[in-house]
């Protein structure tokens, strides 16, 4: 499965979904350049974390209309693979590909720590490998997560059960303490109308291996693997 | 073709949480100031563009806006045309 990993100026968690694809064997990751304009034939997209473009103006803004970004939304459309992570994330909304935008962390700090999300949907090619309602520990690294639409965009995105994961304490409750950012529903991640983009704030990139304190962001890539009639 | 000042206010939208201005709030009664409803924070971006009318200009600078100066979820935006401005006299 070849994956492409963008880069913008200013992307910094770009290696580490490369390095974390790696650990795979069904993957083949490659880099493209923010200026490409065509991803070559692919089967997967990956939009990492940073501040690209210095997050000037708002995280995402200039990055949305990068010369790659018009391949990226055919891609998309077509329903190609595509996970935004952190930036990614802000990336996708801002390009309209996932509804909602991300709003500066209410508790005003940039927040970097582990947090606890709870799977709420195993229907998208990129949870199929995890139990509903599983409590997964990774990291967060952001200023600006807390993720915010309005009262129709948030019901619809609960009816067709297209939130991925929720802040949760350890144990999977909700809870104010457990939402890091004031995200609306507790979001931490999201599919769109396709469910084959994800965007998502947690850094599962940086919980595949022991070494890096949690394994749990595994599953993620190991569901990217499986087919269609999977999810 | 006339060069226009315009001045763009970028605002979030009332009722949003604004963390930003309620730091700012925060740092302002700290420092003793009074009486203080409320802070909000935005973004004010000038842009010098030659039209053929003020309002061809204002069009564009609300085109601009909806396309990238705001995100049309969470903001709102304000376009002003300033008068000419000599700003060496201004600051004095």
């Amino acid at each position: 499965m070849k994956v492409a990993v963008i880069t913008f100026p200013g992307s910094n968690c770009d290696y580490d979904c490369y390095k974390a694809l790696q650990l795979f064997p069904e993957f083949e990751p490659s880099f493209i350049w923010h200026r490409e304009q065509d991803l070559g034939k692919v089967d997967a997209v990956f939009l990492p974390g940073g501040f690209a473009h210095g997050d000037y103006l708002r995280a995402g803004a200039i990055a949305q209309f990068s010369p790659v970004m018009p391949a990226v939304g055919t891609f998309a459309r077509e329903g190609g693979i595509v996970a935004g992570i952190c930036n990614g994330f802000q990336v996708l909304c801002e390009s309209g590909l996932l509804p909602g935008a991300l709003l500066r962390n209410d508790t005003l700090r940039f927040r970097s720590h582990d947090v606890y999300i709870r799977v709420e949907t195993v229907g998208t090619p990129f949870t199929t490998e995890y139990e509903k309602g599983q409590v997964l520990r990774m990291p967060i690294a952001h200023g600006e997560g807390g993720y915010y639409a309005d009262a129709k965009t948030l019901a619809e995105l609960e009816d067709e059960d297209r939130i991925a994961f929720r802040y949760v304490t350890p144990e999977g409750n909700l809870s104010r303490e457990a939402n890091p950012n004031g995200s609306a529903h507790a979001i931490a991640g999201i599919v769109n109308h396709g469910r084959n983009v994800l965007g998502m704030m947690p850094h599962p990139e940086r919980a595949v291996e022991i070494l890096l304190g949690s394994t749990d962001g595994r599953g993620i890539f190991e569901s990217m693997t499986t087919t269609p009639e999977e999810w | 073709m006339t060069s226009f000042h315009l001045e763009i206010r970028v605002k979030p939208r009332p009722g949003l949480l604004d963390p930003e201005g309620k730091a700012v709030h925060h740092a302002l009664e700290s420092l003793g100031f009074p009486g203080i409803s409320e802070v909000r924070v935005g973004k004010v971006i000038d842009v010098d563009v030659k039209a053929e009318s003020q309002s061809i200009a204002i069009d564009r600078a609300s085109e601009m806006c909806r396309k990238l100066l705001a995100n049309p979820v969470t903001e709102d935006f304000q376009v002003t045309v300033l008068p000419e401005l000599d700003l060496s006299t201004e600051i004095a």
